[in-house]
């Protein structure tokens, strides 16, 4: 137990450093951004404004100092949990990712479950019927989705089941003209749908190839041998034995794979207009929202390395072999 | 009787072989052609003519002309040319990027490898989309902003191949037996590192392409990135994202399957590319 707490002391202090640089690196780089702050903000009502008003916005943003002492400030506020101001939203940058995130979460947790779901049964049967036509269907079906866009299918299933079947609605969380607290669950589940179903299709590709690997590799071994050699079958050998063997690498991989998530719910949010944070991204970037911008780089890394860890801390503690290594 | 048996095997590998570099030339003529196709084609398809608008695929346009009567096809094959000219742009300067810093983290070790490593990790551990659209916003979008964004972005894992790479021949016995040999560090370089790194640059180089073109496919698709001036699939796709509700279906199906297919041709060269020259499996 006590190597456990030194290792986990030592994953959080890497988390924390790895926060430290890319908040450091997106300051950095936001601050070469050929893009006026106050231009931003007023968009045309600048030139309404008076040089006393200008200076007075630029004293009380602080663009009069260096910027080493922007960031201390502006890091010193972050540190406090004040994230400043979205200029978008007019909301401060901590509530609006945290509503959005609340939308983005369910449409990430159940891609995340389907995608991981189909992509271990598919990589699987591939795995256990090597060279089979039905490994060689799911093979090309994970390689050609390994370089297909994900806005495309996206685009692709909206035209499709949207626009031309109907089955499904255009766009948005809820129906036009309800307000976001009364829409109802059966709705919400109704409209998560379509963008649920992009990224599920999109984010199996990977776990489906390591898991046909992983039961390439059972096979191989002197177990299964034994399994097949007693007259077992190949899929009874698979589903008794082979299953539990590659489904922790299966379920850390999953979780290791949250920015590519991510990513892909930044993309399918924009196509499908649901206001998550990654629409939000999307939106800062364009408008110019600078402070939104920088509070969702932080919180996104935040996300993906807390997926990691909690990937290196499920091998360590549902895996005993790894865990004596570590204790070595 | 032995001779067939001995003989057998080698037949197959020469097959392979040969099917292997048939194949690697069928793509390097797939993007000859179509990079020929893009410069030869005039801008005659680009010229918007309201008397043919919206027209679904048919013999005259093959794939269709847009809500301006523009020519689909020119406009994708002229799409495609931006987007692989964009994408060899970024991989070449990721690749750079990659093989430098790799190179560097295993021949300094030490305090060097610790940070490179580091970067590698702070890299891997931000989502990459979310970084793309940070660096061409500080970049104020354009050309650039993709150019750099994925350049940025897409280094660390070749870095680490080429790092390990490097890392293991320190160690070979015949390099501490050059040494031996008093031959200088410089002609090590040159004769026993470089003929191992080049391939794996290469093939790294190759298989970055299809990451670097749809990742600034992407960017542009949301808006960052490359301007309705210069027309790559991209922003193709993103036009035709406005006219989804109308039914022009062909106007999104059409470019990205284009789209697909090359990345797909690049994934193919550059993995054939690596059977070929990995001795493991070139020689099976």
């Amino acid at each position: 137990m006590k190597t456990f707490c030194k290792y986990f002391a030592s994953k959080m202090l890497r988390l924390s450093i790895i926060v430290a640089v890319v908040s450091v690196l997106s300051f950095v780089l936001v601050s070469f951004a050929p893009l006026d702050p106050i231009t931003a903000y007023l968009g045309y009502d600048r030139l309404q404004i008076s040089q006393e008003q200008e200076a007075q916005i630029i004293s009380r943003w602080g663009l009069d100092k260096s910027p080493p002492e922007r960031f201390l400030s502006w890091a010193g506020n972050i540190l406090r949990g004040d994230f400043g101001k979205s200029v978008i939203f007019n909301e401060p940058v901590v509530d609006v990712i945290g509503k959005r995130f609340v939308a983005s979460f369910w449409l990430m947790f159940f891609a995340w479950l389907f995608s991981g779901l189909l992509g271990f049964i598919l990589g699987a049967v591939a795995g256990t019927f090597r060279n089979s036509l039905a490994d060689r269907v799911i093979r090309f079906y994970a390689y050609t989705l390994a370089s297909t866009p994900t806005f495309w299918v996206a685009m692709i299933l909206l035209v499709f089941f949207a626009v031309k079947l109907g089955w499904f609605p255009v766009c948005c969380a809820g129906p036009l003209g309800v307000a976001p607290e009364d829409v109802s669950f059966a709705d919400r589940l109704y409209h998560l749908a379509l963008p649920v179903l992009t990224l599920s299709l999109v984010g199996i590709a990977q776990i489906t190839l390591h898991t046909r690997e992983k039961m390439i590799d059972f096979f191989q071994s002197n177990h299964a041998t034994y399994a097949l050699a007693c007259g077992e079958t190949r899929s009874s050998t698979a589903i008794f034995h082979g299953l539990r063997n590659i489904l922790l690498p299966a379920i850390t991989l999953q979780f290791a794979s949250l920015g590519e998530l991510f990513s892909g719910s930044v993309l399918a949010e924009v196509v499908f207009s649901y206001p998550g944070l990654g629409k939000a991204t999307v939106d800062a970037g364009i408008r110019g929202d600078v402070p939104l911008l920088l509070g969702v780089v932080i919180f996104s890394t935040i996300f993906v390395v807390v997926g990691n860890l909690i990937a290196d801390l499920l091998y360590t503690l549902v895996d005993p072999r790894v865990r004596t290594e570590e204790a070595i | 009787m032995t001779n067939t048996i001995v003989q057998q095997p080698k037949q197959v590998s020469l097959l392979q072989r040969k099917k292997a570099v048939l194949i690697c030339l069928c793509c390097v003529f797939f993007f000859v052609a179509l990079y020929i196709a893009g410069a030869m084609m005039g801008d005659t398809g680009l010229r918007t003519d309201f008397l043919h608008r919206n027209l679904p695929p048919s013999l005259d346009y093959p794939f269709g002309t847009d809500w301006l009567g523009r020519d689909l096809l020119t406009r994708t094959v002229k799409g495609l040319c931006i987007s692989i000219q964009i994408g060899m742009l970024a991989a070449m300067c990721s690749a750079v990027l990659a093989g430098l810093l790799g190179v560097a983290a295993a021949t300094f070790g030490g305090k060097v490898d610790t940070v490179i490593t580091g970067m590698i990790d702070v890299v891997m551990s931000t989502p990459h989309l979310v970084m793309l659209i940070l660096i061409s916003f500080a970049m104020g979008g354009g050309v650039q902003g993709v150019v750099v964004a994925v350049a940025l972005t897409h280094w660390t894992r070749l870095a680490r191949i080429l790092r390990a790479e490097v890392m293991q021949l320190k160690n070979a016995d015949y390099l501490q037996l050059s040494t031996r040999l008093g031959k200088s560090k410089l002609w090590i370089a040159r004769n026993h590192i470089l003929p191992h790194l080049l391939p794996q640059f290469v093939i790294g180089l190759i298989l970055l392409f299809p990451h670097a073109i749809l990742h600034s496919a992407g960017l542009s698709f949301l808006g960052f990135g490359l301007t309705p001036h210069n027309p790559s699939i991209g922003i193709l796709l993103s036009e035709s994202m406005q006219q989804l509700s109308t039914g022009h279906w062909w106007l999104a199906v059409i470019p990205g399957v284009c789209l697909i297919c090359m990345v797909k041709v690049f994934d193919i060269l550059g993995n054939t590319l690596r059977y070929l020259s990995d001795p493991q499996t070139s020689q099976q």
